[in-house]
């Protein structure tokens, strides 16, 4: 780590830059704090994915495009979002003429906690969160970046959110009963499905309430939106931070 | 009525819903553990996987070796093009054989063609001998799942029918007594037919021998009753060989059931002497899918219903609310390809968690077709005004500048509106769900005065 001081990029999601910019500012600080050089490249806008998952992906090109041209010249570019870095690695459009950018560019786009397990390759973090944590494994980060083993697959166990976490003094991880259930929220699906989202909110908050959670964590914001929106609605106790607030708050 | 609205209509009753949610997940539950007992489980499923696509490379020539193979085992071969060849083909056999009454074995192929309603219509009885398909017969219901067909019934409702419909005792809902009641009164309709029909689950190309796989024995206990045999085959249900079992009835059994072993797999080859044993092939817009680059993986399928278990939305939802012979998330990427406007909504009720491709048996890449479908639907089926909003989004997210005056209105409007706007019945969102309390900067803006 001592040499190695990578030009990172942050990408921050819409969503969480409209609604969430403290999760913004613990991944830049987080970053920092874990030797990065990060620059919040102007200009961003959305990866496209909201348009894409509900059949218009022919319709992106021009936010692909705009993408590309953001963040082309970084070493990394970084989210904290499993979801969107899913979408922009397997989901957007191929721009005529930008091929080889595009691909380039791919090859260097990662989820936070990934970011730091493989390429900063950090083993433990030392620090603090006296806790008792439930964590939430978005479907994109789980089953489409593989930033955890499957529950469904036959492997040898890994959750590379839990690396990070379970050495933080003092933080109680909590099992749940479905390890890695979907919550229900599924981008248009939320309104579309708006029963069955419902439905899967709350399924999942209740497993994490069993078990007598403290704080919610993940590395998705959009399920942690949908989730608190149910869980603030009917009243529940219930805390809910995104893995970087986490992370940044234990290491100072 | 669409899926949106049937899931919703089943989520009604919600003691029941979580009760069809649960017993489905200690179904996928029950699989999870027993492939974990399988040290090569994951290379068995790459087999497969592999073994299906050298099918589907080469189908017409391992047809044709079927096809040579099984009649000169005795056995006659019948070809359609489509469901009504297929009905046709039956009757036709039924009634060269003046027969008025058949059993018939679990098979989703002759439910996908409607077999039963033609053949009833003809003056023909029907009688459906897995017990999970007879209650479901009773009720005049098709299967809602396509290996636990009555799944959606609680054995209160199955108490009920049975005393209507076979005498029982009112009340008893003991699962054996029941099921006793079941056995005699099939015993008799076993007895009497003439013919027994049965799906298929694997033809062996290189034998011309057929399997099917029963848990109850009632496809064996109908066939060798009866004097004629017709087997209803999807033409993707070929193997090239018979070692190729070994991957598939292992796999098969535990994805489906969790069970080491389906307690039937019957190998048919030749008829006994006097007997006879039909295949009906059926096409049914089988190569149609196989023509389409990006969705023919999806005839790997070997039905183990895997799908359904792990589906969140299938669990809660109910096999009826995709309106489909094959309900869940592989009816949902083969479905659209038999009718894309009766279910367009299908590849939409799902939020491509993924779970459903990694059960697969056969790595059927089932989410990522689902989101190929959308793209396909979307060209011909869009809605106007969601076409329009979506266009829309792209020119805001293409521009920056677009998108801060936009999204600063948006949250200006969030913060000043009282909640009763914000939270008017068109906001489907905000219906059982708050949203985010705005934040008074966004990350950009916090960005540029704290990092200038």
């Amino acid at each position: 780590m001592e040499n190695f001081k990578p030009n990172v990029a942050l990408f921050i999601p819409c969503y969480v830059d409209q609604f969430y910019p403290k999760v913004g500012i613990a991944t830049l600080e987080l970053l920092e704090k874990l030797g990065c050089k990060v620059s919040f490249p102007a200009g961003q806008t959305c990866c496209g994915q909201p348009l894409a998952n509900a059949g218009y992906e022919r319709d992106t090109i021009g936010t692909t495009r705009h993408f590309v041209a953001i963040f082309k010249n970084f070493d990394y570019v970084v989210a904290p979002s499993g979801s969107c870095v899913l979408h922009v690695k397997e989901h957007s459009p191929r721009v005529p003429s930008l091929e080889k950018e595009q691909k380039e560019l791919h090859d260097k786009v990662f989820e936070l906690t990934e970011f730091i397990t493989d390429i900063l390759k950090v083993e433990r973090l030392e620090g603090r969160f006296q806790h008792r944590v439930g964590y939430h494994a978005s479907c994109h980060g789980q089953r489409g970046l593989r930033l955890a083993s499957s529950s469904e697959l036959n492997q040898i166990p890994f959750n590379k959110a839990r690396k990070l976490l379970g050495n933080l003094e003092g933080l109680d991880w909590v099992e749940l009963d479905r390890t890695d259930e979907c919550c229900g929220f599924g981008g248009t699906f939320a309104v579309t499905e708006e029963a069955l989202s419902i439905r899967m909110g709350r399924d999942r908050l209740e497993d994490h309430l069993q078990h007598q959670v403290e704080i919610i964590t993940g590395g998705d914001m959009s399920c942690i939106m949908h989730l608190e929106g149910i869980a603030t609605r009917e009243g529940q106790k219930i805390k809910f931070m995104h893995i970087a607030e986490i992370l940044n708050q234990a290491i100072t | 009525m669409s899926h949106p609205e049937n899931a919703t209509e089943f989520l009604k009753d919600q003691a029941k819903a979580k009760w069809h949610d649960e017993t489905l997940w200690f179904v996928r539950d029950k699989r999870d553990r027993i492939s974990k007992t399988i040290p090569e489980w994951e290379q068995l499923r790459d087999l497969a996987s592999q073994i299906k696509d050298n099918v589907l490379v080469n189908l017409a020539s391992y047809l044709e070796d079927f096809e040579r193979n099984a009649l000169q085992n005795g056995i006659k071969i019948h070809w359609a093009a489509d469901a009504e060849e297929h009905n046709q083909h039956v009757l036709r056999i039924l009634q060269e054989k003046n027969c008025k009454a058949i059993v018939k074995s679990k098979s989703i192929l002759t439910e996908e063609c409607h077999l039963n309603p033609y053949l009833e219509k003809e003056g023909i009885e029907v009688v459906d001998t897995d017990l999970g398909e007879r209650i479901v017969q009773f009720l005049n219901q098709p299967p809602s799942h396509i290996v636990l067909p009555a799944i959606h019934l609680k054995k209160g409702e199955i108490s009920d029918l049975f005393h209507e419909k076979l005498q029982t005792e009112k009340g008893n809902d003991d699962p054996y007594y029941l099921t006793q009641a079941a056995r005699i009164h099939l015993r008799e309709k076993f007895l009497g037919a003439k013919v027994a029909i049965t799906g298929v689950n694997f033809g062996i190309a290189e034998t011309g021998e057929f399997v099917v796989c029963t848990n109850e024995g009632n496809a064996d206990m109908g066939v060798h009753l009866a004097d004629v045999h017709i087997a209803c085959m999807g033409i993707e249900k070929i193997l090239p060989r018979r070692k190729d079992l070994g991957v598939f009835l292992r796999l098969l059994a535990r994805s489906a059931t969790g069970q080491p072993i389906t307690n039937y797999n019957s190998h048919f080859r030749s008829p006994s002497p006097g007997k006879e044993i039909h295949i009906v092939l059926v096409d049914n817009g089988r190569t149609a899918q196989l023509a389409r680059e990006k969705f023919k993986n999806s005839l790997k399928c070997i039905r183990c219903g895997a799908c359904m278990n792990t589906c969140p939305i299938y669990r809660r939802s109910g096999g009826f609310s995709y309106g489909s012979t094959v309900p869940g998330p592989i009816g949902s990427i083969l479905s659209p390809g038999l009718d894309m406007k009766k279910h367009s909504t299908l590849p939409f009720a799902s939020t491509l968690c993924g779970s459903c491709s990694d059960v697969c048996p056969v790595k059927i890449n089932i989410h990522e077709q689902l989101y190929e479908w959308r793209q396909e639907i979307t060209k011909t089926h869009g809605e106007f005004g969601k076409g329009l909003s979506m266009k829309l989004a792209n020119g805001i997210f293409k521009s920056p500048l677009a998108y801060k005056i936009s999204g600063n209105l948006m949250r200006a409007a969030l913060r000043a509106l009282p909640d009763s706007m914000i939270y008017h019945p068109l906001n489907t969102w905000g219906k059982s769900r708050n949203l985010p309390e705005t934040p008074t900067e966004t990350f950009q803006q916090w960005y540029q005065k704290n990092r200038p």
